[in-house]
C-alpha cells in the first residue's frame, strides 16, 4: 500500500449493549491520500466502522486509529451523512460556516473560505438561500461544501448520494473527484452501490454480514482523472463486473446456509 | 381575482352578517336591552363607560401578561433542566402533569386563601394554566435536534455552550413557538377565570370581576361590553404570536409554509 496510513483498524469488534455484534474482527487501512469504499448489503457494519473511525463510537476491543481520534483538535476529520444534514434555521452560508464557527473562527475571518468552498462545489451565488429552498442534489452540495471548508486530511462518507437520482449522483460523483484531486484528503466512502464504488475508488473493500467484517478487496487500477468517458469504457464495465464476480462467491454460501 | 378577494374578506363578511342579524334580531323581536342588548347598544355602553372599564381592562392585562412571562421563564428554565438532567425530569414531570390536570376553578378558592395578596395569587392561578405547554413544548424541542447534527457537533468538538446556542435552541424554538400560542390564550383564560372567583369576595378590579359586579345589577349591556374587550385582547394575542411565529420561523420551519 503506498503511503502512511490515516486510517488503521486492527481486530476491531463493536458489540451494542442491545447483544448485537456490529462488527467482528475488521482489518483495514486507508493511506493518506487515497479514495477507499466500504461496499456492503444493509446492516453488515459500514456505517459502524465511519462512526469508530469518527470517534463516534468505540470499539469493544481491537485498535483504531484516526485522526479524530487524536488529541490535535483541528478539525482534520469530515462527516458527509446520508442525508445533508444542515440546519434548516440557517442559511448555506451559515450552515458551510459552522466548523469554522465552531473552532472560534468569526464570520469575516471565513468568509474567503467559505466562498470558495461554495465555489468548489458548484453552489456559488447560494449563499444567502436556505436549505428548504435548495434541491436535494443542491443541499447535498452543500453538506460537502461545509466538510471541505476545514481542508480535512480525511473525508468519512456515509452512502452521500444513496437518496439522489442518478443524473445528480453522477454529476456529483465526478464533482467529488474533482475536489478529491484538488485538495489530496483521504476519502472512505461507505456505498451499496458496485457502480458508484467502482467509478470513484482505488481500492474498495466488500464486506460481509452477521457479523460485520471485511471479506474481500477489489484494486480498481485505473487512472484519475476519472470522467464521463470512463463511466462509458470496457474497462469500467470489466472493473464492475470483476467486482460482481466476488460478490457472488461470497454470497453463494450465505444463500445455501438460508435455505 | 375577485373569488381570490372574497375567499380573503369572507371572515369579516361573516362577522358582520353576523352582527346585521344579532341587531336585526333585537330590534325587530323587541327584545329588552337587559336581556340581549344589540351590538351597536354594546358598543355605546363600551364608549360611555370605557373611562371606568379602562383600569379593569389594565389589571387584566398585568395578570395576562405577568402570568405569561411567569410561565415563559419557568417554563423554559425547568425545561432546561430537564433536559440535562434525565433523572430530574423522571422525578418531576408527575408534579407539572399535577399542575395540568388540576382545574384552575377548583383550586384558585385554596390560593386565595393561602396567599395574602390578590394580585399575586390571581398571577399564581393564571400561571399554573400557562405553563404546563411550554414546559412540555420545550421539552420535547430541546430533544428534537437532528441526531446527525449532535454528531456533527460532536465531531467538530463544539462546547456545551455552542451545542446549546448554535443546536438545542434554534431546534427547540418551533416547538417552544407552538406552546407559547397556546399559553398566550390560556393565560388570559386563566386570569380570568381566577378573577371570577375572587371577584366574588368583591375585592378586585379585573374585568371578570366588572363582568360579576354588572351582572348583580342586570347591566346587560356592560357584561357584553367588557366580554367585547376580553374577546379583543384574546384575538390580540392569538394574531400577535401567530405574527411572532411567522417572523421566527416563516423562512424555514416547514409549520409556516405557505
Amino acid at each position: 500500500m503506498p503511503g502512511r496510513a490515516i486510517i488503521s483498524l486492527q481486530r476491531v469488534d463493536k458489540r451494542f449493549a442491545t447483544g448485537v455484534t456490529a462488527l467482528e474482527g475488521v482489518d483495514l487501512h486507508v493511506a493518506e491520500g487515497e479514495f477507499v469504499s466500504l461496499l456492503g448489503p444493509s446492516g453488515c457494519g459500514k456505517s459502524t466502522v465511519l462512526r469508530l473511525v469518527a470517534g463516534l463510537e468505540r470499539a469493544s476491543s481491537g485498535e483504531v486509529a484516526s485522526p479524530a481520534l487524536g488529541s490535535n483538535p483541528a478539525a482534520d476529520t469530515a462527516f458527509v451523512f446520508q442525508d445533508a444534514t444542515l440546519m434548516p434555521w440557517a442559511s448555506v452560508f451559515d450552515n458551510v460556516w459552522l466548523p469554522l464557527r465552531l473552532a472560534g473562527e468569526s464570520r469575516g475571518d471565513s468568509r474567503q473560505r467559505v466562498l470558495d468552498a461554495l465555489h468548489l462545489v458548484g453552489l456559488a451565488g447560494f449563499e444567502a438561500a436556505f436549505p428548504a429552498e435548495l434541491s436535494g442534489g443542491m443541499r447535498m452540495r452543500a453538506s460537502i461544501a461545509r466538510a471541505l471548508v476545514t481542508r480535512p486530511r480525511l473525508m468519512l462518507m456515509d452512502e452521500p448520494f444513496a437518496a439522489l437520482d442518478e443524473f445528480t449522483r453522477h454529476k456529483l460523483n465526478d464533482d467529488l473527484l474533482a475536489c478529491w484531486q484538488a485538495q489530496g484528503f483521504a476519502t472512505l466512502f461507505v456505498t451499496h452501490s458496485v457502480l458508484e464504488s467502482v467509478f470513484l475508488s482505488e481500492r474498495v473493500l466488500v464486506m460481509g454480514a452477521r457479523p460485520g467484517r471485511v471479506v474481500a478487496e477489489v484494486v480498481v487500477d485505473e487512472p484519475y482523472p476519472r470522467g464521463a468517458a470512463f463511466r462509458e469504457s470496457p474497462r469500467y464495465h470489466a472493473a464492475c463486473a470483476r467486482l460482481h464476480a466476488v460478490l457472488a462467491t461470497l454470497h453463494a454460501p450465505v444463500d445455501e446456509v438460508l435455505r | 381575482m375577485g373569488a381570490q378577494l372574497l375567499h380573503r374578506a369572507s371572515p369579516a363578511l361573516c362577522l358582520v352578517g353576523l352582527l346585521a342579524a344579532w341587531e336585526a334580531l333585537v330590534r325587530l323581536a323587541h327584545i329588552p336591552h337587559y336581556t340581549l342588548p344589540a351590538p351597536t347598544l354594546v358598543v355605546r355602553t363600551l364608549i360611555d363607560n370605557f373611562g371606568s372599564l379602562a383600569g379593569s381592562w389594565w389589571f387584566t392585562l398585568q395578570i395576562t401578561f405577568g402570568a405569561l412571562a411567569l410561565a415563559v421563564v419557568g417554563g423554559v428554565l425547568v425545561a432546561s433542566v430537564f433536559a440535562l438532567s434525565r433523572g430530574l425530569e423522571h422525578a418531576l414531570f408527575p408534579l407539572a402533569v399535577v399542575l395540568q390536570v388540576t382545574p384552575v376553578v377548583a383550586i384558585a378558592p385554596l390560593i386565595l386563601i393561602y396567599v395574602e395578596s390578590t394580585t399575586a395569587a390571581l398571577l399564581l392561578c393564571a400561571w399554573i394554566v400557562a405553563f404546563f405547554p411550554i414546559l412540555s413544548n420545550t421539552v420535547l424541542g430541546l430533544r428534537a435536534a437532528d441526531p446527525n447534527l449532535r454528531d456533527l457537533f460532536r465531531l467538530y468538538r463544539a462546547s456545551p455552550w455552542q451545542r446549546l446556542r448554535l443546536l438545542l435552541v434554534p431546534s427547540a424554538l418551533p416547538y417552544f413557538v407552538a406552546g407559547l400560542k397556546i399559553s398566550g390564550g390560556l393565560s388570559l383564560i386563566g386570569a380570568v377565570t381566577a378573577e371570577m372567583v375572587a371577584g366574588a369576595a368583591g375585592r378586585n378590579t379585573g374585568l371578570a370581576s366588572r363582568i360579576l359586579e354588572a351582572s348583580f345589577r342586570t347591566e346587560t349591556p356592560k357584561m357584553f361590553a367588557a366580554l367585547l374587550l376580553l374577546v379583543a385582547t384574546g384575538v390580540a394575542i392569538f394574531w400577535s404570536f401567530n405574527a411572532l411565529s411567522r417572523a421566527l420561523l416563516g423562512r424555514w420551519h416547514a409549520s409556516e409554509k405557505q
